[in-house]
């Protein structure tokens, strides 16, 4: 998922060994956090803990600001202004998001030009959903339908992450996630019931966007090293395939309502789970895409290096305006 | 790599007769940036009719070290709280 712990280049080795650091303070910091006590900026926390948390809040963060590409990509060609209207809030969001989570991340000592600096020199990850196309309107509406879908179901819980800021940044975010999900569907069933060709365009896109949907959530739990220790600092509160088998049990109804068909020969209902059996996913291509082999991966990073390129004489433009305006005011 | 942008505090005043309460922070130029940046990241569905920037550097927190030392006084002088207090049986009105 966006949050998922993808492990960048500076993650060689796993941060200070927690046995190197005081073992009365840890013990109280850990039995906080077993208490579901939140945990403030300036109070003590493992070396561990504080760059777990710097690592998965500014993933998020780039991971919403680079999923505004995808989206941002069809603002201008919006079948009606009432799409456009809404798009354009969508995609303002997801900026806010962004700036949300840079700034609780802000907190834990780490700074705005590090993280971005991370990102732009791809030492830094992101979720590889964003690295996939969007070809045809019918894309919006399957990104807001499955892709904000899954960032629900993986943020809901986060609401009550032990770290203070991000969980506050998280209550903030779901509010404002709940139209991005609806306003998706929305166009997909409007697709759905159209002609012909506009039901193509609607399926075309379930099948394009449902597996890396499924792979946002993460590696398989026995494949996902760090998650226990996560869980155990509430960091992360429930495992991804978890999450998955809930999205899933949300998703394949909605499908159906609408008349599309879930790409995966393997769904089936299964009476004693509870739940749905789904076929294997393709644990390769969601690695390729980690490494940054993603369809569009290339354009997507290019376009954040330029944007910041090219707004950087904007930017001391105005903190030299800014300073000169200081000294004139103070020599008043 | 060139200065970053200060970082101011974001107060949001969510109605009139409320207090302002912290909302997040914004990194801006100066002042009027900063208010603009909040108004923008903070108030997009009506959260607030009043903002307050404050550059984070004036802001002095109490150290979570201390926290005992402050707070927990407080917590044996129990009798600033009314329920302290017995009052006879059938009295009303205090
Ligand atoms: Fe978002
Ligand atoms: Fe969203």
């Amino acid at each position: 998922m966006y949050t998922t712990e993808l492990k960048d280049k500076s993650q060689k080795q796993a941060a200070t060994p927690l046995s190197a650091e005081d073992p009365e303070r840890l013990a109280a910091f850990e039995a906080r956090v077993a208490a579901d006590d939140f945990i403030e900026p300036k109070d003590w926390m493992p070396d561990a803990y504080r760059k777990t948390l710097v690592r998965q809040i500014s993933q998020h963060a780039h991971s919403e600001i680079v999923g505004m590409l995808p989206e941002g990509n069809w603002i201008t060609r919006a079948p009606s202004l009432r799409r456009k209207a809404v798009l354009l809030a969508k995609v303002q969001d997801e900026g806010g998001h962004g700036l949300y989570l840079y700034a609780a991340a802000e907190t834990l000592g780490t700074s705005r030009d590090e993280m971005v600096e991370a990102l732009h020199s791809g030492r830094a990850k992101y979720s590889t959903i964003f690295n996939y196309p969007t070809l045809t309107w019918a894309d919006i509406g399957a990104i807001g339908w499955l892709v904000d879908g899954a960032a629900i179901m993986n943020q809901v819980p986060l609401q009550r992450t032990s770290y203070g800021p991000y969980a506050r940044a998280m209550v903030r975010i779901c509010k404002e996630e709940s139209f991005h999900q609806r306003q998706g569907y929305e166009i997909m069933t409007t697709l759905a019931k159209g002609s012909a060709e506009q039901k193509r365009m609607a399926q075309d896109a379930l099948d394009r966007w449902w597996w890396p949907s499924l792979m946002m959530f993460g590696p398989p739990d026995d494949n996902s090293p760090n998650s226990a220790q996560s869980m155990r600092w509430r960091i992360k509160r429930e495992s991804n395939d978890e999450i998955r088998q809930r999205f899933v049990d949300a998703t394949v109804p909605q499908a159906e309502a609408i008349g599309l068909s879930i790409p995966d020969a393997d769904l089936k209902w299964n009476e004693a789970r509870d739940a749905y059996d789904f076929g294997a996913i393709d644990w390769e291509e969601f690695y390729a895409v980690v490494r940054g082999e993603g369809p569009v991966a290339k354009e997507r990073m290019a376009a954040r290096v330029s944007a910041r390129e090219d707004g950087r004489w904007v930017r001391e433009a105005a903190l030299a305006h800014a300073e000169k305006r200081a000294v004139r005011l103070a020599a008043e | 790599m060139s200065k970053e942008w200060p970082l101011w505090e974001v107060f949001i005043r969510a109605k009139n007769g409320l207090a302002h309460k912290h909302a997040g922070s914004v990194h801006a130029a100066d002042a009027r940036m900063a208010l603009e940046a909040a108004r923008d990241t903070y108030t997009r569905r009506m959260e607030g009719v009043s903002l307050w920037v404050v550059p984070s550097v004036s802001i002095t927190a109490s150290d979570p070290g201390e926290a005992e030392a402050l707070f927990a006084p407080a917590q044996d002088k129990v009798y600033r709280h009314p329920t302290f207090y017995t009052v006879p049986d059938g009295v009303k009105n205090i």
